[in-house]
């Protein structure tokens, strides 16, 4: 089985303070630390799984900047077999459909029988890029995945919806998925494994070599324009309890007594 | 006239709320826009649903068929872009949900149509229409407009109100299914229900909801204790199921439950749109969460600003002090 993945390396934000920069078109980056987008981890772990009970091979594919090279050697690592990075100046801007029309570029002319991708990321919060580039690559697709069982060239897929509830599909190969979070475990990467898959190729492409023009990519080729960024208003918001682990503790216990919790 | 597409949603013989919330906040717009507004309603045996959108949409359009039964984006794709290439509305919108997520891109792709995906609000200056949509988990919004005059977006459920009092009073019209043949590459075969846990979080009066910070599931004991000396139950966010240190059951969330009990004490959690849309209705929220910008701190009543595992030990004791 041959299985193209799509990743894209997000800053962590988490528990980070996050800054708007001069422009209000981004976020400062400084100080970040930046990692794969973690329902693309899942993906990765859903090829390897794949593969595992298959055979075939992995092609992982990144658009962005030579840093990552970081996550993709990480996903040779769990166990791709190549990787491509695409990478140029032109691509900066793109949204997700130009994202998208960039991987089709690359992926078009990979044979594949399957192609995942996370069903979002954690930064921009799309969730375009998977159906988008199943539409340009002219195959079905499905998103919010949560299991895949392949059989006969058809595919049996559970995605999840609202409130507990998921459905069960069949759908024909080649086919996209957009992996859910939870889907699997993703294995642990060491140090040591990410060195020895320095071995494993990574080819980088750029604009001329998907045979795209500027115009297709980055804020030429885009649909949709950030204009500014702004930190959301805030709301009332939560009375703050200050003091110290002891002072805090006493008065929430006062405080849940008064509201009649504690009986 | 021009006119506003709103999909309606529904599943399992009930109209989702995401259709009236997407209706009522987007009919200020259509007004604004001077354009009609449409609601789409695609299925079989849908009669119930357009009387109902009769109230908030100028218009119904009703498209039955049997390969519409159950939602499935293949179908829904080749029905909207038959409808939107025939009456070219000004702007299309679907929920970001389950099943607009499936839907969107796809369709807009397919349409050369520009998307702006899970939205939640928008502006219109001078004749121009931009989409307010959260990034970096609600951290950040950004102000996002559309290339060229015809437009998409999906909306965030809960993102509006619905509008109780609405009486549009809508024109229902039927419309014939341009399905003809089979869907070829997509089979819905069967809803797959949540199995039974062993607790219902959504019966219980006190609940600990415990986030990601947790950080280990060796460090769950901690909210044991608090839940247990409070006489509550743990509840966790989404992360922690997918990293399997609590059982689905006792996720709050879009994906998950949704709870009101009488406290809702949130620990560790960040506050992500997915939880907050499961536990905001609780009675009285508390969250200890040591950075002072996450967004729990806005939908909670009071709120420590402290590492978990500095608090949470001294608070267990100080509500047993209390008990006995």
């Amino acid at each position: 089985m041959e299985i193209v993945v799509c990743i894209k390396r997000v800053p962590d934000t988490a528990e980070a303070e996050v800054t708007i920069t001069e422009d209000k078109k981004d976020i400062k980056k400084e100080g970040l630390a930046f990692e794969i987008n973690e329902w693309d981890n899942y993906a990765v772990e859903e090829a390897v799984q794949l593969k595992e009970k298959f055979g075939g091979n992995i092609t992982v594919v990144s658009v962005g900047s030579a840093e990552s090279n970081d996550i993709i050697r990480r996903a040779l690592a769990m166990g791709a077999d190549r990787g491509i990075l695409l990478r140029d100046e032109a691509f900066d801007g793109s949204d997700s459909y130009a994202i998208a029309k960039i991987l089709h570029g690359a992926i078009k002319d990979i044979k594949f029988d399957l192609v995942l991708t996370g069903a979002q990321a954690g930064d921009d919060g799309c969730a375009q890029v998977g159906p988008t580039l199943a539409e340009l690559l002219g195959i079905p697709h499905a998103t919010l995945v949560t299991n895949i069982e392949i059989e006969d060239g058809k595919a049996k897929v559970r995605r999840e919806l609202e409130g507990g509830l998921e459905e069960l599909l069949e759908i024909e190969l080649p086919a996209l998925f957009g992996i859910q979070t939870g889907i699997n475990e993703p294995r642990y990467v060491s140090i040591m494994g990410i060195r020895k898959a320095r071995k494993k190729e990574i080819v980088e492409m750029g604009l001329k070599d998907i045979g795209l023009t500027g115009d297709e990519v980055g804020l030429a080729g885009s649909k949709t324009i950030i204009e500014e960024l702004f930190i959301p208003p805030v709301g009332e918001g939560a009375e703050i309890i200050e003091g110290d682990a002891a002072e805090v503790s006493a008065r929430l216990a006062e405080i849940l007594k008064e509201k009649g919790v504690l009986a | 006239m021009s006119e506003i597409f709103v999909l309606a949603e529904h599943r399992r013989g009930e109209l989702r709320e995401i259709t009236l919330e997407m209706l009522s906040g987007i009919r200020d717009l259509s007004e604004k826009m001077g354009a009609d507004l449409t609601a789409v309603l695609l299925g079989k045996n849908v009669g119930e649903f357009a009387e109902t959108l009769k109230n908030y949409a100028n218009k119904i359009l009703v498209i039955e068929d049997e390969k519409l039964e159950n939602f499935n984006a293949e179908a829904y794709q080749r029905v909207l872009s038959a409808l939107i290439k025939e009456r070219n509305p000004i702007l299309t919108v679907i929920g970001h949900s389950a099943f607009g997520m499936d839907l969107a891109p796809s369709l807009a792709t397919e349409l050369d149509l520009p998307l702006a995906t899970d939205c939640i609000g928008f502006e219109y200056e001078d004749g121009k229409l931009f989409a307010i949509r959260q990034i970096y988990g609600g951290k950040v919004n950004a102000k996002v407009s559309f290339k060229g005059d015809r437009y998409m977006m999906t909306i965030r459920a809960g993102a509006f109100p619905i509008d109780k009092e609405a009486s549009m009073g809508g024109e229902i019209i039927s419309v014939e299914s341009p399905l003809k043949e089979d869907i070829p590459y997509r089979r819905f075969i069967e809803y797959i229900e949540a199995p039974p846990g062993e607790v219902d979080i959504t019966q219980a009066d006190i609940l600990v909801g415990v986030g990601r910070a947790i950080g280990d599931v060796e460090n769950l004991p901690l909210v044991e204790e608090l839940a247990e000396a409070l006489g509550g139950v743990v509840a966790c966010t989404r992360p922690v199921v997918d990293k399997k240190w609590l059982p689905k059951e006792r996720q709050v969330g879009t994906s998950g439950k949704v709870v009101k009990p009488k406290l809702y004490l949130a620990i560790g959690i960040s506050g992500a749109f997915q939880h907050l849309a499961g536990m905001k209705g609780s009675e009285l929220i508390v969250a200890i969460n040591k950075d002072p910008k996450a967004p729990i701190f806005n939908a909670a009543h009071y709120g420590i600003v402290d590492d978990l595992f500095k608090v949470v030990p001294v608070l267990t004791e100080k509500i047993k002090e209390l008990k006995s």
